[in-house]
């Protein structure tokens, strides 16, 4: 969908890109990941071309990105920014249908439009349509964002830390949402980033980049088990990496399995756990009620098996529903 | 029910009765002069209401009495709607009655005037005084203040604004005022003032169009990234500030030389009226001075459109001439309006001295007043002046707010 081949971008004397090369597949949803400076923002403003690269080759749809004019270039990607833009002066509306006004799409479509997205967003249509920016909280604010950069059914969405400025509350409902939006629809988004715990819990794959170059690419699970150097390690925050390890893995892989007919052993151990939690809630789970066993349970209440605290160590059973985080 | 403890709720109305009070003791209401040449004895508030208790005329009592005291009480009432619509209700009332009262009593004295001396009619002199024109300003600011409270939409409170001053109107068109001074001086010249008005507003309106023409793309470029512009943007604002500081009527002597010279040396502009004197010179500083207000307000306006907002347009793929019309300006519009009111109120009044060099319009009429001691004269050059003034204001603050409002 978009690959970028030996691309640099500089200001002045300062490199801000350099050499990288990336190819995003249909689909993905690959999170750009790096702390400050690190050139994450510049390297997504490059590929709609708010930011023009000075060497190599962006291809977008097969075809270098400067063949487009800037305008089709962005109308076909979804753009959506941390302070999100909304036009102050439009309605929610008439915010959602800016690009597919700029399509010419017929009113009764942009209307259609307008309706499912602000559905799709939890906003109730009637309530918030005629609503100003200044009358929504943050992150209905950022829902619109959202909904606009996404009115154009365009091929990619474009993410510059979306969600930098929300709560914490507010965020993860937030990144549930895009991450919805993903699996529903399929759509191939990049998301810019410095938290890497959003990082972990959204991306297909994570692209960490260090000073303008890759540092390391690959799957969160990737990643965090086996980080390229000591650039990515510190990143994870090295004390910490176990704790997200776990966080990517499913009870769902490390149940022992019930023989049939047996009963829940839960006198010892209270409710039993569903086995769509991640590790990282199971451990929890064991601290806080001071047990080494728990009994598993899947989505309809039905006994799956149990989990005791040394299986956290195990490799695990990769089964196909394998949760949130798809395995390579 | 505890007893009844008066306790103030509304100050700016409280100042207002308080000043009112004082000034209706202390100054004339109306001065009478049996001729235009004599200066005129005082005739106070007082002396006219108590007249008018003799003579048993409760209407012209009422009308002065009944409003001001609404207007007193309302000081101590809660500060609900029906109060404001009451105070605002009662000062047009009390202006309304201010100046029929004053009509109503230069009726009287000019039927005297002419009963007594069997002199020709309207040589005698009623004129308004301080107390008329501070109770009328009072009256005004007490309605005015009202409204304010009344929290209404843009265009409401303008078309209320208008209903405060819509009775005196009516009392001015229906020639009930005919004999105050002001009115008799308006009378004698009417086709002086009229000539005066279309040259006022054309001196206004030929320094505005062409201070918009030239200083709003100017402003646009001002904010535009062009080196050339950035390093020419300090020069522009520092002549305009330059400009600004200069006297009006110097800058009109300063440009009357160069304009003799070249209406000299140049036929057909003389031939098009430009000359040293007259308009040309006028409308040729009146643009220099507006010409700072709107560059600024233009530039400022456009600056102060939030950076991730254009950031998100150019990401969504509108053009840079799309986000400039259907973002920037709308978004620019409340600043640039803010200045060209400036620019207007500023152009507006600083015609009238205009007049010294020829140009018209009421400052004409005002220093023929100024020079032959006739203060009704200036009165007639000065308050159309006013009105011009605050009407243009109210206007494009209505027009400012509205768009706000529904933008």
């Amino acid at each position: 969908m978009i690959e970028l081949q030996a691309v640099s971008k500089r200001y002045d004397s300062l490199v801000v890109i350099d050499e990288l090369s990336l190819h995003i597949a249909q689909g993905e949803l690959v999170v750009i990941l790096g702390g400050s400076g690190s050139g994450k923002s510049t390297l997504l403003r490059m590929m709609n071309r708010l930011v023009e690269h000075d060497s190599g080759r962006i291809l977008f749809a097969g075809e270098e990105i400067r063949n487009f004019k800037p305008e089709d270039l962005r109308r076909r990607m979804g753009y959506a920014i941390q302070s999100v833009g909304l036009f102050p002066h439009w309605s929610v509306e008439k915010n959602i249908a800016t690009v597919p006004q700029l399509l010419n799409w017929s009113p009764s479509r942009i209307d259609a439009r307008v309706d499912e997205l602000l559905t799709l967003l939890q906003l109730e249509p009637a309530l918030f349509r005629h609503r100003l920016p200044h009358q929504l909280s943050g992150g209905q604010q950022q829902r619109v964002g959202v909904a606009r950069a996404l009115a154009g059914d365009p091929e990619v969405l474009l993410m510059d830390e979306p969600f930098g400025a929300l709560d914490p509350v507010t965020r993860s409902a937030l990144q549930l949402e895009i991450a919805r939006i993903h699996k529903t629809f399929g759509k191939t988004i990049v998301l810019v980033t410095h938290d890497i715990d959003e990082a972990l819990g959204l991306a297909t794959r994570i692209v960490l980049l260090d000073q303008g170059r890759i540092a390391q690419s690959g799957t969160p699970l990737e990643i965090v088990s086996s980080p390229a150097n000591d650039f990515v390690l510190d990143f994870l925050g090295r004390g910490d990496v176990g704790i997200k390890l776990l966080g990517l893995r499913r009870v769902a892989d490390h149940v022992r399995p019930a023989l049939p007919g047996q009963a829940m052993t839960n006198a010892m151990t209270g409710e039993p756990i569903q086995a769509s939690l991640s590790l990282r809630e199971a451990l929890s789970v064991f601290v806080s009620r001071r047990v080494s066993q728990l009994d598993v349970i899947d989505g309809e209440g039905q006994l799956l098996g149990c989990i005791t605290l040394s299986d956290l160590l195990a490799p695990g059973r990769p089964t196909d529903k394998a949760g949130t985080v798809a395995t390579p | 029910m505890g007893r009844f403890h008066p306790r103030i709720h509304n100050r700016v109305l409280a100042l207002l009765v308080l000043l009112g009070l004082a000034v209706a003791w202390g100054l004339a209401f109306l001065k009478y002069a049996p001729n235009r040449l004599v200066s005129g004895a005082a005739i106070s508030l007082g002396d006219v209401l108590m007249d008018r208790w003799d003579a048993g005329q409760g209407l012209a009592l009422g009308a002065i009495l009944v409003p001001a005291l609404l207007l007193g009480a309302a000081v101590f009432l809660p500060p609900r709607r029906t109060t404001q619509v009451v105070v605002s209700l009662a000062a047009t009332l009390l202006l309304t009655g201010l100046a029929w009262l004053a009509a109503d009593e230069a009726a009287r004295l000019a039927a005297l005037a002419e009963a007594a001396s069997g002199m020709s009619p309207g040589i005698e002199r009623t004129s308004l005084g301080g107390a008329f024109w501070t109770l009328a300003a009072l009256s005004w600011l007490a309605a005015a203040d009202a409204l304010g409270r009344l929290g209404l939409k843009p265009a409401l409170r303008l078309a209320a604004s208008a209903a405060v001053i819509a009775p005196l109107l009516v009392l001015l068109g229906s020639g009930a005022l005919a004999h105050l001074s002001l009115l008799r001086e308006y009378a004698n010249r009417a086709d002086v003032f009229n000539a005066a008005l279309l040259q006022h507003v054309q001196i206004v309106l030929a320094s505005l169009l062409p201070a918009l023409l030239v200083g709003v793309p100017l402003g646009v470029a001002s904010v535009r990234a062009g080196r050339w512009m950035q390093a020419l943007r300090p020069v522009l604002f520092s002549t305009l500030n330059l400009i600004q500081t200069i006297p009006s009527i110097a800058l009109f002597g300063l440009l009357m030389a160069p304009l003799a010279l070249l209406a000299a040396s140049v036929p057909l502009l003389a031939q098009w009226g430009i000359k040293g004197v007259g308009m040309a010179p006028a409308v040729l500083a009146l643009m220099l001075y507006s010409l700072l207000p709107v560059v600024r307000s233009t530039a400022a306006g456009l600056e102060q459109v939030p950076r991730p907002v254009i950031d998100a347009a150019l990401g969504m793929g509108l053009s840079e001439r799309q986000i400039f019309w259907k973002v920037e300006v709308p978004l620019a519009l409340p600043v640039f309006l803010a200045g060209l009111r400036v620019a207007t109120v500023q152009t507006i009044g600083m015609a009238v001295v205009a007049a010294l060099i020829g140009a018209g319009g009421f400052g004409a009429i005002m220093f023929q007043g100024l020079l032959g001691g006739a203060l009704d004269l200036v009165l007639l050059g000065v308050v159309p002046v006013v009105a011009m003034a605050v009407l243009a204001d109210a206007l494009l603050k209505a027009l400012a707010a509205s768009l706000a409002h529904d933008a």
